[in-house]
């Protein structure tokens, strides 16, 4: 071990131990290799433990005429045709193997009468698709992982933050990072990297993201020469949580909708019925929040901003055995009792559909040896994403980049790393202390966050997002004299954030840049200015790449599939009528 | 708005001690809100864990005037106004450094105990209410505050003798698995230290999660020991029979 930094050599690393980074490592270390599991927070808190409404899968145990065909129809419907179409297709395809691979595994979903996994309904799938465990889904998953994967040899390094892949040539060959706990920094080699690191949330100001959702494996793949997807589709939940002050923008699962819960304003009006009269509460996430943030801004919200979700209806009994977790955070976070009153709710940042763009079948970016999964990629969801087919996503492509870094470390010859790079990484964070009248982190971050949900929320224009790039023109000036007094390194969040905000701005500037570019309004994308669906960008995506010091902004064909090209046509059809 | 007077308690292994801050209450506010606001205004070092701020990932675990509570999940104003407000870490774990505390041990108690292990020709057709007091135990977010208020563990910190509420709860969601077909008796009498529980009930107490812990997981694991390796009648049939100490999943 060397005084500046310990070195920990595997096959594999996975950065990232939510629901993808937990399957990838299973995988892996399932085929042999040497396997490490890097992670910010402690084993078991990432956020897929927030996600609460299900995993979808065409399991058909209650609607039995549920199949892979309509789940994938299903899917690119709501992703507004612009998903790659094969991963579309292996996620429903695989889906149901990767329900029953968690049952066998431990996970226990609600059943049936019959004893099976029971499903549930909900926005934009045609059947009851979502195996569920009440409304703490996502716990289940990750705990089933977690118990799976710890008995299975995948070394764990907790509380670990990476800020750097390190090349050989064009390939990684492994990352640099610090532990939190004592700021001392670790280099880890590898053959082969997975990123599986989840969301961006927190660059706007409204979200249902964790701090640690900064968008650190869209930053570090795009860093390294990968490339970026769809980043102007960021998903905002109609349902968040608009009071009290502190538990803003906290998520109000999908499922209070799924098992009947309506939306009304005060009037009193089920206001779906204006924007979506066939689905109703359960049209697509993208309809009802541009519905409850139009009803917000024309005068019908609630008190507090938001509109009313009521529940009640169902009966105190089935609300607390169905939506359990949901009872209890407004009982005790906002004095409201849910089987009596209806929620206030209103639009959160929830899920970036945009990513590292990777191949479908087995996650690979375009850089060699770097393979990513779940919530870092973009591809699978299109415009928008379904609720349901997050943890779904997770499995099947957490498995499949697994198995493509197992191929590709097999073959690789053992990681060297450059001591020159270790020590411009180890600069980078060491330049944080030491600056005289330094930026505050947390100050910059507030601004950034204000100004992404001022300028580049739901609602989207030219004049804003303009202003939005120059605003982060400023932003990024500012950040390079960002820095801490307090000089100390042993868990320091002031710290930590000065190299968090450096990831969020580089997924802020993506996600402006192209939602100034995609001149058109489709799923999650919504521009006053360019309020229709335009021809050409139904068939384009935007990528974003690394051009030297700026972002080259690019537009590529949507990925189909001739085979599939039937089962979209027939969607189209069923939809116009 | 009110100004109420927190004393946070800073420090590391070497020590600490308690430090004011003076917060800005808003309406509905929570402990952790509070935490964050003077991170954000007067101490950008002040260490804490947090992620979900929903009580469903367990990480902001800590003493609120000496009462172990999930931070997010603790409302000022339903805390005496009168007083000031103390926060301090989880006794029964070493501090790391202010309101964090090295809870390692618990993921190596974890390790210990074998895994789900189905049968080869398990069918997981299950009744709902053959797996509802599974699912109850499966709720637990891992937050540690029944590790942290359990006496066996705080004042006499036998952990190497006892695995604690949280890793009892997980063997009885494991024993009780309808699919599963391990026996962990001897694991839970011998190194899971069942026995020295003695039922005061104050995990259960501070579970936010409202699990059960000592009626329905710890006292049946505790009856399941009982009967197979202290049953007076079972000892003979086993001296009769020549069975070994361990043979046959009881209690399944």
């Amino acid at each position: 071990m060397n005084d500046k930094y310990e070195t920990h050599e595997h096959d594999v690393i996975i950065i990232g131990a939510g629901g993808a980074g937990l399957r990838a490592a299973i995988e892996c270390s399932a085929s042999g290799l040497k396997t490490a599991m890097i992670c910010k927070s402690l084993l078991g808190k990432a956020h897929t433990v927030m996600a609460e409404g299900g995993i979808a899968a065409s399991l058909a145990n209650v609607d039995s005429q549920d199949n892979w065909q309509t789940h994938f129809q299903d899917t690119v419907f709501g992703g507004k045709y612009l998903n790659n179409w094969r991963m579309a297709e292996l996620h429903a395809r695989e889906a149901p193997e990767r329900v029953r691979e968690l049952e066998r595994w431990g996970a226990v979903f609600d059943r049936t009468p019959e004893g099976k996994i029971l499903q549930r309904a909900f926005g934009g799938h045609t059947y009851k698709r979502l195996a569920h465990v009440g409304d703490r889904t996502g716990l289940e998953l990750i705990r089933t992982l977690q118990d799976k994967g710890i008995h299975q040899g995948i070394d764990v390094f907790m509380e670990c933050t990476i800020t750097r892949l390190l090349k050989d040539g064009d390939r990684v060959c492994g990352a640099f990072g610090y532990w939190r706990e004592t700021g001392r920094f670790v280099v880890f080699k590898a053959k082969a990297i997975v990123l599986a690191t989840g969301g961006l949330g927190r660059c706007y100001k409204i979200t249902s993201n964790s701090w640690e959702g900064t968008g650190d494996g869209h930053a570090l793949g795009f860093d390294a020469g990968a490339e970026l997807l769809d980043m102007e589709f960021v998903q905002f939940h109609p349902t968040g949580m608009v009071w009290p002050p502190g538990v803003q923008g906290l998520l109000v699962t999908e499922a209070v909708r799924g098992e009947g819960g309506m939306l009304r304003n005060n009037k009193g009006e089920r206001f779906m019925e204006k924007y979506d009269p066939k689905r109703m509460e359960l049209s697509t996430r993208d309809v009802v929040a541009r519905a409850i943030y139009t009803e917000v801004k024309d005068g019908r919200g609630s008190p507090h901003g938001g509109c009313f979700l009521d529940i009640s209806h169902r009966g105190a009994e089935y609300v607390k055995k169905k939506l359990p977790s949901m009872y209890h955070q407004f009982k005790e976070l906002a004095d409201v009792d849910i089987t009596r009153e209806p929620m206030e709710v209103g639009p959160t940042c929830h899920y970036a559909m945009g990513g590292l763009k990777v191949a479908a079948d087995n996650g690979a970016t375009g850089v060699p040896g770097l393979y990513a999964a779940g919530e870092c990629t973009g591809g699978m969801n299109g415009a928008n994403r379904l609720g349901g087919n997050s943890l779904s996503d997770l499995l099947v492509f957490g498995r499949r980049a697994g198995m493509g870094a197992v191929e590709y470390a097999r073959a690789a010859p053992a990681p060297k790393t450059d001591d020159v790079e270790i020590e411009i990484a180890a600069a980078e964070m060491t330049g944080f202390f030491g600056r005289s009248n330094p930026e505050d982190p947390y100050k910059l971050h507030l601004d950034l966050q204000n100004a992404m949900q001022g300028l580049v929320g739901i609602f989207r224009e030219e004049k804003d997002l303009t202003a939005a790039i120059a605003k982060l023109e400023e932003f990024k000036q500012r950040a390079k004299n960002v820095g801490v007094v307090d000089g100390q390194r042993m868990f320091n969040p002031g710290w930590h954030l000065c190299r968090d905000l450096r990831n969020m701005l580089i997924c802020a500037e993506a996600i402006t840049r192209a939602a100034l570019l995609r001149q058109e309004s489709r799923g999650a994308h919504s521009r006053i200015d360019f309020p229709k669906y335009d021809d050409y960008w139904g068939e384009h995506n935007i990528v974003i790449k690394k051009g030297g010091q700026t972002m080259k902004v690019e537009r590529c064909s949507v990925v189909k599939t001739a085979e599939l090209q039937p089962l979209v046509d027939d969607k189209k059809a069923k939809e116009k009528k | 708005m009110s100004r109420r007077t927190f004393k946070v308690w800073r420090g590391d292994p070497n020590g600490g001690a308690f430090v004011d801050y003076q917060v800005e209450v808003q309406e509905g506010m929570v402990v952790l809100d509070a935490i964050h606001q003077i991170q954000r205004e007067q101490a950008p070092d002040l260490a804490c864990r947090w992620n979900c701020k929903a009580a469903k990932c367990g990480s902001c675990s800590a003493e609120v005037n000496g009462k172990p509570r999930l931070m997010c999940k603790t409302r000022l104003d339903a805390l005496p106004t009168a007083e000031t407000i103390t926060v301090s870490p989880m006794k029964t774990f070493p501090v790391i450094r202010d309101l964090v505390t090295d809870v390692s041990w618990n993921y190596t108690v974890n390790k210990k105990i074998p895994p789900f292990t189905p049968g080869a020709d398990a069918t997981f057709l299950m009744r709902q209410r053959d797996v509802d007091r599974v699912q109850e135990f499966r709720k637990c977010i891992e937050c540690f505050l029944c590790q942290d208020v359990c006496h066996v563990l705080r004042e006499h910190d036998l952990k190497p003798q006892f695995f604690g509420p949280r890793f009892l709860v997980r063997v009885a969601s494991l024993e009780m698995h309808p699919m599963d077909t391990l026996d962990r008796l001897k694991l839970l009498k011998d190194e899971g230290g069942v026995g020295l529980c003695n039922i005061t009930k104050c995990c259960t107490e501070v579970c936010p999660e409202e699990i059960h812990i000592t009626d329905n997981a710890i006292i049946p694991l505790k009856e399941r020991v009982v009967d197979k390796y202290y049953d007076p009648l079972r000892i003979v049939l086993r001296v009769l029979m020549g069975t070994g100490q361990d043979g046959g999943a009881a209690g399944k």
